[in-house]
């Protein structure tokens, strides 16, 4: 087709139609040249250009302008051009850029990890996890605020928030009336509901999902288990509701749902957004039909001691003794 | 075949003379040996009552340490368990109530923590992944018991005593 648009990021190139962000492009693509984002959210509109961990280096504007643009940009706000050329993990230029905002998001973060319910599948974690110093070189005092409750279910630390905006508009999306949003200006910004007026929507645990951080986390779940040690499991229910599909992952520990979250793909952003009374209300296993464990990246650290997924060694690959040797686990690769 | 270290001694076997094969030089000469270690320094020590200092390196009991104020460092982050190899380490976590300040450094604390001495292969996993610096395999030797149960060390026993007000 013609109107597609030629891209190429780390070498690797790519035809997207126009209008396609740097970022979705480079999604598209998949695997480790996909830059990092905290603040974008695929689901949500005018989501972005807040975080600047998705920060490229465009080394050739177009086919008909091939000059590089003079700074890094942030792919999840730059669209693509024709014969566009990207750098992301190729560019050091990039990846020390990276670490800079990576340090800076971690300035006013109060690196609480232990406490915080969101540690094992944060996305500040991982990306300081990969980008961050061992110690920060911040000396002053953290910003600090009290614990909010939003309505009896959703809990803010406000302390732990990197301002990604991603709540907001999942609350002015998802939600047919805005009941928060952030008070004050740069440092002093706060998410807030409204002189902390309970969130009252079918849809507001939503916010726990998006937020990449541990800013909004499940009260139901408070320090109820860590979680790695829980194992998760996708299920579905006929919910009532009629946005909603029922389509969640449960996190078992032991026989008990400790937690009920929407469905998350491999970039972490959920497929569907889920209700409240499925979220909050569902917890036992009565109320779900179980379809199969929820693949987790060997990466993470959710998947320790849950051995899920057996690589054959090459060598078992040629050898049919060894194949007949190891069927069981060879089909338990298959299967998943 | 020739031996490749040449390390090899061949034992030449000569047949017994008289005084061999009477024993009795070689029985006195064996309980000579006996004898003289009478009057040796022991080598062992009578272990519950006396004990060996340890070496610094050592790894004994764990102990949960608290901070400079007498609060239980630990917060219950359960990294010690994730990292234990012979998952000997339990938790439940929970929320440090406003009138509990003074007992908990962090708002969250380990109501419970069990660690199983029969499943522990005291290798200091925890005491390196603990991020709280809670956890210190410095105690002494686990004690021995009649019963399986009696070596799931709770709290009671894991947790130091507080710091005493002079």
């Amino acid at each position: 087709m013609a109107d597609l648009m030629k891209v190429t990021i780390d070498g690797i190139t790519v035809e997207v139609a126009p209008g396609t962000s740097i970022l979705n492009a480079a999604r598209q693509i998949g695997g480790d040249i996909v830059p990092p984002a905290m603040c974008y959210y695929s689901k949500l509109e005018g989501s972005g250009g807040k975080c600047r961990t998705c920060i490229v280096k465009v080394t050739k504007g177009s086919e008909k302008d091939p000059r590089p643009m003079p700074k890094l940009v942030a792919s999840c706000r730059t669209t693509v051009m024709d014969g566009m050329e990207v750098q992301n993990i190729t560019s050091p230029e990039v990846l020390e850029a990276r670490s800079g905002v990576v340090e800076m998001l971690l300035i006013n973060h109060p690196l609480d990890c232990p406490v915080c319910d969101q540690a094992g599948e944060c996305d500040l974690q991982n990306l300081g996890y990969e980008h961050g110093l061992q110690k920060t070189r911040y000396e002053f005092e953290r910003r600090t605020f009290e614990r909010i409750d939003i309505g009896d279910k959703i809990q803010l630390h406000m302390n732990r928030c990197i301002l990604c905006y991603r709540c907001v508009f999942t609350a002015d999306q998802i939600t047919n009336k805005r009941v928060h949003g952030i008070l004050n200006r740069g440092d002093h910004s706060e998410i807030s509901t409204y002189i902390q007026a309970a969130v009252d929507n079918d849809f507001s645990g939503n916010v726990i999902d998006v937020c990449p951080v541990g800013a909004l986390t499940d009260k139901t779940f408070r320090f109820k288990n860590r979680v790695w040690f829980t194992k998760p499991v996708d299920a579905h229910r006929n919910c009532d509701h009629e946005k909603c599909n029922g389509k969640v992952t449960l996190w078992y520990k032991g026989a008990d749902v400790l937690r009920v979250t929407a469905r998350k793909d491999q970039f972490g952003e959920v497929e569907e957004f889920i209700c409240n009374t499925c979220r909050f209300d569902k917890k036992a296993t009565a109320d779900w039909t179980i379809e199969h464990p929820t693949h987790i990246a060997d990466t993470s650290v959710i998947s320790s001691n849950h051995y899920e997924t057996f690589k054959p060694l090459p060598v078992i690959k040629e050898n049919l003794a060894l194949q007949e040797a190891n069927k069981v686990e060879l089909e338990k690769s298959i299967k998943f | 075949m020739e031996s490749l270290s040449n390390k090899k001694k061949v034992l030449e076997q000569k047949p017994l003379n008289l005084a061999e094969r009477m024993y009795l030089p070689a029985i006195v000469k064996g309980l000579g040996t006996t004898m003289s270690h009478f009057f040796k320094k022991s080598s062992t020590i009578k272990y519950p009552e006396q004990q060996r200092e340890f070496s610094i390196n050592w790894r004994g009991m764990h102990s949960l340490k608290r901070d400079e104020e007498g609060r239980e460092r630990c917060t219950a982050c359960g990294l010690c368990a994730l990292s234990c190899p012979a998952e000997a380490i339990t938790m439940i976590a929970a929320e440090r109530k406003a009138e509990e300040k003074a007992l908990y450094r962090e708002e969250k604390y380990a109501a419970v923590y069990e660690i199983n001495m029969l499943r522990c292969i005291f290798c200091g996993l925890c005491e390196e992944a603990c991020p709280k610096e809670a956890i210190y395999l410095d105690g002494p030797i686990v004690p021995s018991d009649y019963l399986r149960k009696d070596f799931i060390y709770g709290k009671d026993k894991l947790v130091e005593a507080p710091l005493e007000v002079k």
